[in-house]
């Protein structure tokens, strides 16, 4: 499958102090996008403009093939969403949530929801004010998967959940990309999560896609190397470093289109390379907010 | 097939890498034997919890390695001529060990502290292991 799940073309959003700009977004059928951002980047708005629930001012912006917000009700049949402020009814129970839904939607799947409630450990006949915040997550995202939606869209799935849960609500969602035919977007500041299971990879800074790239590639394309330089000497100059940290003797390199050869470039100028490191998905984020920042405010 | 292949999140290698090694020592020691399907990209993807992209590149550094052969629409096996056997390895360790003989001879030691230094080592090395899988 080659097809856009979720696609946005210049899309932007005015608001009084906040500006979503220019964003561009292409998720393909049966993958896993996480979208990571800070408090206030835009990662709710552009979730909200997916959905229908906010209209952009430009652009257009595809969901399974529904123009939106035009076909919103008709693409909303086969999208499951979840966001934390998600209001479910404290004085109804999970069961009586489970029967409206399935009265709603026909592709409910009763086994399938049973199955949720067994290994998130849940129970029907309790009410939703009784619940914690983690069961209640977990209630939210039963809900939604046992609809068996195309398209799953989560805001902050695993906020607040505590290690177990997590690793359960995970579990879950790869579970869900075992069909290619059904994709998922979410989004998070729990970087780890994010590196874990997401095929693409999508940052998002104050209003802004800042980057966007297949988690591998991005992975591999971030580096940091620590040098020693000789006593006098200039820092090497290198095309693609995005910061500089370290000492004078010690600098360390930060580089966002790492290649081999930038290695014989350093010994040539006299610097010997004492390590190349990987760099964890949130070291990449910071690093990179960081030096758009900078660049933004020279 | 089940493939109990375990991911560590404290490695510091790329989990790719990881995928690579566990499944080049499963056909190493001969658990997925030559010509046996192996789990597909999805399948392990799920299982293991890890992103479907990060497994295709697992499969496809290995397709490359010669460890696998994808088969368009039929998924992958272990290739019949791998390169990896428990006799590589071996043929390996006799390898090493002539050249610890003889760095030992260039140092002046005696079998019996070449022995104790190699029994050292081994220690080492567990400890390191066993640290590592703790974390």
């Amino acid at each position: 499958m080659n097809d856009l799940s979720v696609h946005f073309e210049g899309v932007s959003k005015k608001y009084p102090h906040f500006t979503l700009e220019n964003i561009g977004l292409e998720l393909p059928t049966g993958s896993i996008m996480g979208f990571i951002g800070a408090n206030g980047a835009g990662k709710s708005t552009t979730i909200r403009i997916l959905m229908g629930l906010v209209h952009q001012d430009q652009g257009t912006v595809h969901v399974l093939g529904h123009p939106m917000p035009e076909e919103q009700a008709a693409a909303k049949l086969e999208i499951g969403y979840v966001s934390e402020d998600m209001r479910l009814y404290g004085a109804a129970t999970l069961e009586w949530h489970m029967r409206f839904i399935r009265s709603i939607y026909p592709r409910w799947d009763q086994p399938y929801a049973e199955s949720l409630l067994q290994r998130f450990d849940l129970k029907a006949e309790q009410k939703i004010k009784g619940l914690s915040h983690g069961q209640r997550v977990k209630a939210a995202l039963l809900l939604a998967l046992a609809r068996r939606p195309r398209l799953l869209v989560l805001d902050e799935p695993t906020t607040g959940l505590d290690p177990v849960a997590r690793h359960e609500v995970l579990g879950e969602l790869m579970a869900v990309l075992a069909d290619e035919d059904r994709t998922i977007l979410f989004s998070s500041h729990n970087t780890l999560d994010v590196e874990q299971i997401s095929d693409q990879i999508t940052f998002i800074d104050r209003g802004r896609i800042i980057d966007s790239d297949d988690k591998e590639i991005f992975l591999d394309r971030w580096r940091r190397l620590r040098l020693v330089l000789p006593p006098d000497a200039a820092l090497p100059k290198l095309s693609g470093i995005v910061q500089v940290g370290g000492s004078d003797r010690l600098p360390v390199l930060t580089t966002n289109s790492f290649k081999s050869d930038m290695v014989s470039a350093c010994h040539n100028m006299g610097a010997t390379v004492q390590a190349i490191d990987n760099m964890t998905l949130e070291e990449i984020f910071v690093a990179n907010v960081q030096s758009r920042r900078e660049r933004q405010t020279v | 097939m089940h493939s109990n292949l375990v991911i560590s999140q404290s490695d510091s290698r790329p989990m790719y890498l990881q995928i690579m090694d566990q499944i080049k020592q499963r056909v190493a020691i001969g658990e997925w034997a030559r010509g046996e399907e192996i789990p597909s990209i999805r399948q392990l993807a799920v299982t293991l919890r890890v992103s479907v992209i990060t497994v295709k590149r697992a499969y496809l550094e290995l397709e490359r390695e010669g460890v696998i052969v994808t088969q368009q629409c039929k998924g992958s096996i272990v290739a019949f001529d791998s390169g990896l056997s428990p006799r590589l390895y071996d043929e390996e360790l006799t390898e090493q060990l002539d050249q610890v003989a003889r760095l030992g001879e260039l140092l002046g030691l005696t079998p019996r502290e070449l022995e104790s230094r190699l029994k050292e080592a081994t220690e080492r090395w567990t400890a390191g292991r066993l640290t590592k899988e703790r974390l």
